[in-house]
């Protein structure tokens, strides 16, 4: 039988990133600034995202999708306690979030009352950075204990993302962590990228990334 | 898991390039993935044998083409590819580096009967 050549030439994952310009056109129609947390296990998604509620929510009605690879209930609870909606993704055992993920997540809210969606992906370097979401800014959260050399072992995470935090930074006395070092690495995959060191455990720093992120919001809701 | 859904997704497009061709068969699919995709070529193959049966892409053979991740210094502007590691260029220490490709993540064509 005649064997014949088709050429395609498509991005493997064109089907997701159609979904998420979807979710990112979806957002914008209801005026909702987006934010796709990503992080280490354990690098503090759930604290920022509580203590980011605690600086915006006498201004923003935001709501939450949280990602987890196991149906608990864990971090959507925390977040419910402040009077936040949580909606739960549970990946089922999956590594990341992905575009259509979100798109279900987006139809359990009510759209017309909300100005802000935080997304806590799961807690993975690797996978997450393939997935695009549709949202404003893609947020990388570091922390002290995770080690200075981060961003050579998994670099891609680190790339296209529109702000960094460095979470626990009152750990840095007792921690070896070559700040210099750790930076330098960030420079080279994303030159100029926002930077932020915060504890969300002393509250130290946490101003400058609210204040940022609230003028970002404004300028979004003014355009 | 990444790799999975990775392969359904180039399944799904496999299949729709094929139907609209009308073929009966897809005996090959040329893929183009670079470096820093994080794509593990023997784990995409071994969900593609799972995931392909039953359909019109059983049997049918994945090729990778491996693109390498490649560097300009931008302090004395040589150009090196990435092995391993993030490394600052290896002819002058450098670290004001840009990364100029190694992205790639492509279905380039398949061949169909």
């Amino acid at each position: 039988m005649k064997t014949s050549r088709i050429k395609i030439v498509e991005n493997i994952l064109n089907a997701n990133d159609q979904i998420a310009e979807e979710n990112s056109r979806m957002l914008k129609k209801h005026h909702i600034y987006s934010i796709n947390f990503m992080a280490a296990p354990g690098a503090g998604k759930t604290s920022l995202i509580l203590k980011t509620i605690q600086a915006l929510s006498n201004d923003l009605r935001i709501a939450v999708i949280e990602g987890d690879t196991a149906p608990v209930t864990i971090d959507a609870d925390k977040v419910q306690a402040q009077g936040i909606p949580a909606i739960q993704i549970n990946t089922g055992g999956g590594c990341h979030l992905d575009a259509p993920m979100i798109r279900s997540g987006l139809a359990q809210l009510s759209l017309k009352e909300l100005d802000l969606v935080i997304i806590e992906n799961v807690g993975n370097l690797i996978c997450p950075a393939s997935f695009k979401l549709g949202t404003n800014i893609n947020v990388v959260i570091a922390s002290v204990p995770e080690g200075d050399d981060k961003p050579y072992k998994y670099p891609n995470i680190y790339r296209g993302i529109d702000a960094l935090i460095l979470n626990k930074i009152d750990l840095k006395p007792y921690i070896e962590f070559n700040e210099s070092y750790f930076i330098k690495g960030i420079e080279i995959l994303n030159p100029g990228v926002r930077f932020f060191e915060v504890s969300c455990k002393t509250g130290e720093g946490l101003n400058a990334w609210t204040d940022w992120l609230k003028e970002k919001i404004i300028h979004f809701k003014n355009e | 898991m990444h790799e999975l859904s990775i392969t359904e997704s180039i399944l799904n497009t496999a299949i729709k390039y094929a139907q609209k061709e009308k073929a009966q068969k897809v005996t090959d699919i040329n893929l183009v993935i670079g470096d820093l995709s994080s794509i593990v070529d023997d784990s995409v193959q071994f969900y593609w044998e799972l995931i392909s049966k039953g359909t019109i892409c059983e049997n049918s053979c994945l090729h990778f083409q491996r693109i390498p991740a490649i560097v300009l210094c931008q302090d004395c502007g040589n150009r090196y590819a990435l092995e391993h590691d993030l490394i600052p260029c290896p002819q002058c220490s450098g670290m004001n580096i840009k990364i100029l490709s190694g992205d790639d993540f492509k279905m380039d064509s398949i061949e169909i009967q």
